[in-house]
This record gives C-alpha cells, structure tokens and sequence, in this order.
C-alpha cells in the first residue's frame, strides 16, 4: 500500500478521535466555567446566607431558599400532570390505539416537544393565565400553577415518546401469553405490559423531569417572578420564581465580576448538578435493566 | 362467585380502557388546539411586509426581517459547528471506539450534554465565549452555545444511523483491500446519509427555537440593521418573541401572534423536511 494512504489513515483516525471525545471535554468545559465564576460566590456571600429566605439583591439579600422551593413546586406540580398524562397517552398508543392511529398521533405529539418553548410561554401568557385569573378567581393567573401547566405539557411529549418506545419494546408474546391465560386487555396491560417495561417508562420520567427542571422561557413567562418562599399548599396558586427563571431574568443586567454574577453563576452549578444527578441516575436504571435482560436472555 | 369476579375484571376492562382513551384525548386535543389557534391568530398578520421589513415604532408597526435574518444566520453559525464536529464523534463511537470504560464515559458525558439546562448553556456560553474568549455577545458566540447544545442530538442520530448500515457492506469493502476511512466514506456514510440528516435538522430545530443560550451570548433587544459579521450581535425569532410579549408595552397583539406562527413555521419547517428526508429513504432502503 502507498505511503500516502497511510499517513491520511492515521491523520483522519487521529481527528476522528479527537472529536469522539469532545462530549467528554465540554462537559468538564462547562463544569470548569461554572466553577471558575460560581466559586467566588462562597467567598462573597456566607454559605448560611445563600440558605435564607431572601432574595432582594439590590440590598445584598442572595437568599436562594425561595428559588429552590419555587423550582421545586413548579417541577411537582408539571410531574402531577406529565405522569398520569405522558404514561396514559403511551400505553394508549402502545397498546389501544390502532396502528394507523399510532402512526399520526406519535408524531404529533413530538411536534410539540419540538415546539419552542418560548411560543407556550406566550401562549401562557396571553390565553392561559387570564383564563387561570377569571375561573380561579385570583388577583394575578401568573402563578407557579400556570408554569406548572406549561412545563406539564413540555415533559409530556419527552415522557410519551420514550415510555412508547419502552412498551413497544416488551415482546409480544408477553401478552399473548397473559392473553391466552384468560386476563382481558387490561389487565394485560396493568399486570404484564407496564411492569415489563418499567425501567424504560421510569426513565422516561427522569428524563421528564430533567426537561422540567431545566425549563427557563415559558416559566420566566408565567410564574409572576416573585421571589417568595412558596412551602404552602396554596403557593401554587401564587407568583413564584424558579432558579432556572432569575438567571435568565437577572445575568442581563449584572455588572461581570460583582457578587449577583458570581450568585447567579453559582446557581447555575447548582443546576448543572442536579441535571448531572438526574442523567445519571437515569442512565443507570437503564443500564441496569439492560443487564438483567440479558441475565435473562441467557 | 365466579361470575361476580369475572364481570368485576370485565368492567375494570372497560372503565380502564376508556379512561386511557380519555387522558389520550386530553393529551392530543391540547396540542391541536395551540397549533390550530397560533395559525388562526397569526395568518392575518402575515404579509410581505411583514416579513421583508423592517421593525418601526419601537417594534410596533413593520416587519421583522432582522429577527427572521438573524435565526436564519444563527441556525446557519450552529450548523457549521456542530455539524461535523458531531458526525465525526459518531462515525468514533460506532466505528472506532472499543466497549471500555472511556467509550462509557463519552456515552454518559453525551447523556448529560443532552440534559443540563439551556440556560446553563447560555452561562456557559457567556463565560467562555462572549468573555473569556473576548468574542463580545455576538453571533460567533451564540452560534458556538448553541452547537454545543446541539452536539447530544446530531451525535446520538449520527451513530444509530451509521450502525443501521449492515455489517456486511463493511466486510465487503474491506475485503476488496478498501481502508479503514475509505469504507467509512464511500460505502457506510452515504448509506448513513439520509439517517444522519435527519438528525441533525432535528438538532438545529431545537437550536432555531432556543431564546436562554442566546439570552447573554449573542441576542440583540433591537437592531436598525442587518448583522454585518460573524462578530455583531443579533435580533432572533424566539428571543424577538419574548421581547414583545413580554418587554414592550402596548405591542399590538396581531404581531406577536405573527412572530409566534413565522417561528413555529420556521422550526416546523424543518422538522417536515426531516420527516420527509427519513420516509424516503426509508422507501429507498437497499437492505
């Protein structure tokens, strides 16, 4: 063989690696970059601090207790609503709908996961939350509900998709079998189906709420941005703001360097690992059930 | 009582049945619903003007071609870096890389690229680009937050569609004395094609309708103008979206509902075009 074709085989598996790795490097690029201008945070504000319930800071208050509850009642909220939904509308196209059926909704309801997210946040705006104001007769349909609403229907989509995929994927002589036992259709589904492709729809959840967790646009839009602690049962029906929203709303108008920008940085990390404990942990239920599988298989 | 029991199951059959067709339902319509009424509230809004014009008024009146150019330029920017950067990481992960704990490590590092928040990418961005690199909120750097966004979803298609070549047209090439790269490239990526495409229109479809990364990376509240360079800052569809529902005061509602279907027609656009892309060469398919 020429000595060209040589060299170009060993320059282009050299870049062809180099780039298999770039998933590698950028995770550590943003770990570091968070790190490098979150940091500085500790040193400026007391850790007991940050753990307030205040969160003002023109007067210096980082208090960040009110983001996280405020991330944390809007993500439970849009999870009451993705997982009966996304898992309903799942096992209704994996096991119920007709074929033909399946081959139009599923796409349609991809298309709204697709659907940028900040066209629902204007929608929520300008339908959703007037409508939530007069029907639930509050001062303001700015509330953690209405955000709850829309990030339900963004980790909806997700949820379907994904736990479609894990049904279809459970043989179809599971439920012949339960079939010719004598189970009727439901409880087929109940008994065998959903519980053989419980870790794919489990991950489909954790990936759901990844997806929730994460959202900034539509929430900014519609939770109201008010800072206020929400550990009521009633909060959700009122303005709250999560951690996702006031880093979008507030990095514009930071001075670079200052300690708001070193907090909202480290807000960010604090995102980054939570979207890192959620991955994981999703990843590892799958490939825990892929080892089982195979256990099984041989 | 053997009879009881078997009505019992019966109706459980049925009630359970129906109330996944239910949630089914209010599933579905919902989705319909926000398409069917975002066209009906924005058609009207749609003219020439509307869409080769500039902004006047403060926003209020004329068109928004900047914001339509600059989605455009972005999309292009994102394109041009995570297009073959991410085929080149699949073409590794599944024709080079071994099963090893650094080939596991890239698949989890993939994992969570996919999952961290979009506004972390625009931190990210902001840190890196727009201020340790010294690239200034400019399009350079918005492109460069968003291709690494991106990069999850181009890779994840990218390999799936390379491994769905059958191992076979590989064995052939390589028995004929092809190299290892020449089967890649003249055998197993043009079969790969059509798969691979569509990923990463799907990818650049989530960039096109992403406002947090470019939030501080690259977006522009209003331009008078055009971009010039890769170095200027740029009006966005989404971005643009947001401003004027929720910045702008007194902003006519039948131009936000007009921004909001060019949007939705733009990313959508793309997604038919990749739809379109996989079922014919599915239709095509040698194998």
């Amino acid at each position: 063989m020429d000595k060209s074709l040589n060299w170009r085989e060993t320059i282009i598996t050299a870049v062809v690696k180099t780039c298999g790795y770039s998933a590698i490097v950028f995770v550590i690029l943003i770990f570091f970059f968070l790190l490098r201008e979150g940091v500085p945070a500790l040193a400026e504000v007391k850790l007991g601090d940050l753990l307030t319930a205040r969160w003002y800071p023109i007067e210096n208050h980082f208090g960040i207790l009110p983001l996280l509850t405020g991330s944390l009642i809007v993500t439970v909220g849009a999870m009451l609503i993705a997982i009966p939904f996304g898992i309903g509308t799942a096992v209704f196209l994996s096991e119920i709908a007709p074929r033909w059926m399946r081959e139009i909704l599923k796409p349609l309801v991809e298309i709204l996961g697709g659907l940028p997210s900040v066209v629902l946040g204007f929608l929520g705006i300008l339908v959703l939350s007037p409508f939530l104001r007069v029907f639930l007769d509050l001062p303001t349909g700015l509330t953690a509900l209405a955000g709850a609403l829309l990030l339900g229907g963004i980790a909806v989509p997700t949820t379907v998709s994904i736990a479609e995929d894990a049904l279809d994927a459970v043989p179809l002589s599971y439920r012949e079998g339960a079939l010719a036992l004598g189970a009727t259709k439901w409880q087929t589904i109940w008994r065998v189906t959903l519980p053989a492709a419980r870790s794919g729809v489990l991950t489909a959840l954790m990936l759901g709420i990844g997806r929730t967790i994460g959202e900034t646009m539509a929430v900014m839009m519609v939770t109201g941005n008010a800072p206020v602690l929400a550990v009521r049962l009633t909060s959700i029906f009122s303005p709250v703001r999560t951690l996702t929203a006031t880093i979008a709303a507030e990095m514009g108008e930071v001075a670079n360097g200052s300690t708001h920008y070193h907090v909202l940085f480290f807000i960010g990390l604090v995102l980054f690992l939570i979207s890192l404990a959620v991955n994981i942990t999703a990843s590892s239920v799958v490939f825990k059930s892929k080892k089982r599988a195979e256990r099984v298989l041989s | 009582m053997k009879r009881r029991f078997s009505i019992d199951r019966f109706l459980a059959q049925r009630l359970g049945v129906s109330l996944i067709t239910l949630v089914a339902l209010l599933t579905v319509i919902p989705i319909i619903g926000v398409f069917g009424y975002i066209i009906a509230k924005g058609a009207p809004a749609i003219s020439w003007e509307f869409l080769t014009a500039m902004p006047r008024d403060g926003m209020r009146a004329g068109g928004i071609l900047p914001a339509i150019v600059g989605t455009f330029y972005l999309t292009l920017g994102t394109a041009v870096f995570s297009v073959p950067l991410g085929i080149a990481a699949a073409i590794y992960l599944a024709e080079y890389a071994q099963e090893n704990w650094l080939t596991r490590l890239i698949r989890i590092a993939i994992i969570n690229l996919a999952g961290i928040p979009s506004v972390v990418y625009g931190l990210f961005g902001l840190g890196l680009f727009v201020l340790f690199l010294k690239f200034g909120t400019s399009i350079l750097a918005a492109s460069l937050t968003l291709s690494i966004m991106t990069l999850p979803v181009i890779i994840s298609a990218a390999e799936e569609a390379l491994r769905a070549v059958p191992q076979s047209f590989r064995t052939v090439s390589i028995s004929l004395g092809g190299t290892r790269w020449q089967t890649i490239r003249k055998i197993v990526l043009p079969q790969a094609l059509p798969g691979i495409m569509t990923g990463v229109i799907l990818g650049l479809e989530r960039a096109a309708g992403e406002t947090a990364p470019i939030l501080f990376t690259g977006a522009a509240f209003f331009l008078p103008r055009l971009p010039g360079s890769p170095l200027d800052a740029t009006m966005a569809l989404p971005y643009h979206l947001f401003v004027i529902s929720t910045q702008v005061p007194d902003m006519p509602i039948q131009i936000q509902y007009g921004t909001a279907l060019v949007l939705i027609i733009f990313v959508l656009g793309m997604n038919l075009i990749a739809t379109v892309i996989r079922s014919r060469a599915r239709a095509k398919r040698q194998w």
